[in-house]
């Protein structure tokens, strides 16, 4: 494997075939020469890389619980403020955070919103496999309206997910930070450049990547990046930053494909298709389309 | 050190902790309110206000966030503290054992309280003993002296277990009573608690090192083991530790247990933290009527001193344990360790009543304490708990 990409995260390490976090990490970790430390909620990059007495990690790293990566990644700052000041370090790390969903999202939420309002300098990345995927497949606040899951199963008189996902960027957006972007892990240059600019920025900025689950998304582990694509080509996933306030599109589609293109490559949308849940897919084309628009209103008064 | 540079000074055991976390003088220092803690972090604040301190203070947002932003710190090679209580310290039980296990050198000072519900703010160790398991060192303060006392000595006795400490103060009985305390010059304790040694940090970034790895059927045994051992240490390391500063400070400063009047007593009571100084004058009150009645203060509780406790108990008859909480569904926390320590010693011939007192700040009075011992005197020792209400 090119020596240059495992240098900070080996290509030794335990995520499913197909699986696309460990590019997310590399690529994100890739984006700088500077020295960085790694805070990492409970999850499939924290079991996948650091399976006692191996590790993936070649740079300092740290998991301690699945709801406090933010926390962590304040209070490695705070130290390496204090070391600082008494002479100790000659120059601060960059902390970086990563999460999936459901340690951002959910449990982290609250940790999350904290480190960012008290104005940490670090970057936190969730990488959004839309459920708790390290657990099996359990619905997430990320977890998509008519997806089916372990804990939100279709059934006679369930359709899978009832409810929208969160819009956890203009949570994070509320709390006034100057650089936070959307990203997909099937457009890795663009990754890398939002990777940059956030490492760049002082004080907290955030990256929301994501990643398909072969697993449990259910499709074939050589699937993942095309589905990514489709993903931002029907707009269900916009790539887009924020910068001092103001949104940029990074990628607009020729044409906008239908939803149904993205949908059907996924065994966890498979039962919309049946002639009851059609009605369904309408939703959420028309939810796609409100969210395009509500962006691009966005963009016009940035 | 000269005896005569000390400072005597009248502190609530919150002030008291405070200073000495400001002589201390740590790196990072998260915090988050709750009663009956917030006079350390309010008056540290205020030190750090009045420019005495460069300590990085997190006004985190929760204390589960707390003790997180206190692991990273301490992970990252600083000397990271914290306060709490109650509610709080359940808050951040998930990351207790994570403190422990990841070995890290954290200070908690704790303020003790009653737990919800229903909701009181007084002082009771039901908190603490809810977290007994956690593979923290645990220590209680008598008053505000010891509350100074191991707030100094928390940090070097972390630093040199690799594991967490919290000294423990009764919630306002401790906390807000104004006391005479002695504090020691700045540079001394400067140069007893040292500079913490940062190797294997995160900050290493020549040789990376992995925090909080995952360790499946083949190892995880192996660590508690390990880590157990180690906690089982702490027991000498505070007794030697306490020595030192006795010398330091011309104080008497004693090890894991406190004996009092225990040579020759026939009757003999346990107990730990500021309820002990009200069951000294019961002692005294009774010793001046020709009874032989003594008492073991327990000072350290988490490791428990089993072979101090076994020693100093090893030739009384009848002993009453006293509990300032409850274990539900169980005898009362402290008893059972003593009823335990005892069997497994050789001679075990004890008869040990166990007394629940102080629950939601409910005062205990010298003359309750006084019964009990009448109590023990006149063979009155069925097995069921007794209440002092």
């Amino acid at each position: 494997m090119n020596k240059d990409l495992t240098k900070r995260l080996s290509p030794g390490h335990a995520t499913c075939a197909g699986c696309g976090i460990p590019a997310i990490v590399r690529t994100v970790l890739g984006a700088t020469e500077e020295p960085v430390i790694v805070s990492n909620a409970t999850g499939c990059l924290e079991v996948t890389t650091t399976i006692y007495p191996n590790t993936s990690w070649k740079v300092p790293y740290i998991h301690s619980a699945f709801g406090n990566a933010a926390a962590t990644a304040a209070g490695i700052d705070a130290a390496q403020k204090a070391l600082q000041k008494k002479g100790k370090i000659q120059k601060k790390a960059k902390v970086v955070a990563f999460g999936g969903d459901g340690g951002t999202y959910d449990i982290g939420l609250q940790a999350l919103s904290g480190a960012l309002e008290r104005g940490h300098d670090f970057l936190y990345v969730c990488y959004d496999n839309e459920g708790y995927m390290n657990t099996g497949g359990q619905r997430s606040g990320a977890t998509p309206y008519g997806a089916n899951t372990e804990t939100a199963p279709v059934g006679v008189e369930s359709f899978g997910k009832g409810q929208q996902r969160k819009d956890l960027m203009e949570i994070v957006k509320a709390h006034g930070i100057k650089y936070l972007a959307q990203a997909n892990v099937a457009y890795l240059a663009d990754l890398k450049k939002k990777a940059q600019k956030a490492l760049e920025t002082p004080g907290p900025s955030f990256l929301l990547v994501l990643q398909p689950c072969t697993n449990l998304w259910k499709f074939p582990t050589s699937e993942y990046v095309a589905i990514g694509k489709l993903a931002s080509e029907t707009n269900f996933w916009p790539l887009y930053e924020i910068e001092d306030g103001n949104y940029v599109i990074n990628y607009v589609p020729k044409e906008r494909k239908p939803i149904e293109d993205f949908l059907k490559t996924q065994g966890r949308f498979k039962h919309l298709f049946g002639e009851r849940n059609k009605e369904i897919i309408t939703q959420i084309q028309a939810e796609v389309d409100r969210n395009w628009e509500k962006l691009e209103r966005r963009v016009a008064s940035s | 050190m000269k005896n005569n540079t000390k400072k005597i000074k009248a502190l609530t055991g919150g002030y008291a902790v405070a200073e000495a976390l400001r002589q201390v003088a740590p790196d990072v220092l998260a915090v988050y309110p709750i009663t009956p803690q917030t006079p350390i972090i309010e008056s540290f604040a205020k030190m750090r206000a009045d420019g005495d301190l460069d300590t990085e203070i997190m006004q985190v947002e929760s204390e589960h966030s707390a003790m997180s932003a206190t692991i990273g710190a301490s992970a990252a090679g600083a000397r990271a503290v914290t306060a709490s209580s109650s509610q709080g310290i359940l808050y951040m039980a998930e990351m207790l054992p994570i403190a422990s296990g990841l070995r890290l050198p954290i200070v908690m000072a704790v303020s003790s309280r009653a737990l919800s519900a229903p909701l009181n703010i007084h002082g009771e160790h039901g908190d603490v003993m809810a977290v007994r398991d956690m593979g923290w060192v645990q220590l209680f303060a008598q008053d505000a002296q010891e509350a100074y006392d191991h707030a100094v000595l928390s940090i070097k006795l972390a630093e040199e277990l690799e594991l967490p400490v919290m000294p423990i103060m009764d919630g306002f009985h401790t906390s807000h009573t104004t006391e005479r305390v002695e504090v020691l010059p700045d540079d001394v304790v400067r140069d007893f608690v040292g500079e913490r040694r940062t190797e294997g940090s995160l900050m290493d970034q020549e040789n990376p090192v992995s925090y909080g790895t995952l360790a499946l059927q083949d190892t995880y045994f192996e660590f508690k083991i390990e880590q157990n051992k180690a906690l089982h240490k702490a027991g000498a390391a505070y007794a030697r530790i306490c020595r030192e500063l006795s010398v330091m400070s011309g104080r008497k400063i004693e090890g894991s247990v406190e004996s009092y009047h225990l040579d020759d007593a026939e009757f003999a009571l346990v107990i730990m933290g500021a309820t002990s100084g009200t069951a000294k004058e019961a002692v005294d009150a009774l010793r001046e009527k020709g009874k032989k009645v003594g008492l073991l203060r327990i000072k350290m509780y988490r490791p428990f001193p089993q072979k101090e406790v076994a020693r100093a108990l090893a030739h009384l008859k009848s002993i009453a344990v006293f509990d300032r909480a409850l274990s539900p569904g169980s005898y009362a926390p402290l008893y059972q360790d003593v009823v335990t320590t005892l069997h497994d010693s050789a001679s075990f011939k004890h008869e040990i009543a166990s007394y629940i007192y102080g629950l939601g700040g409910r005062d205990t009075l010298q003359k309750d304490i006084e019964k009990a011992f009448t109590e023990l005197e006149d063979k009155d020792m069925s097995s069921k708990t007794r209440y002092l209400q």
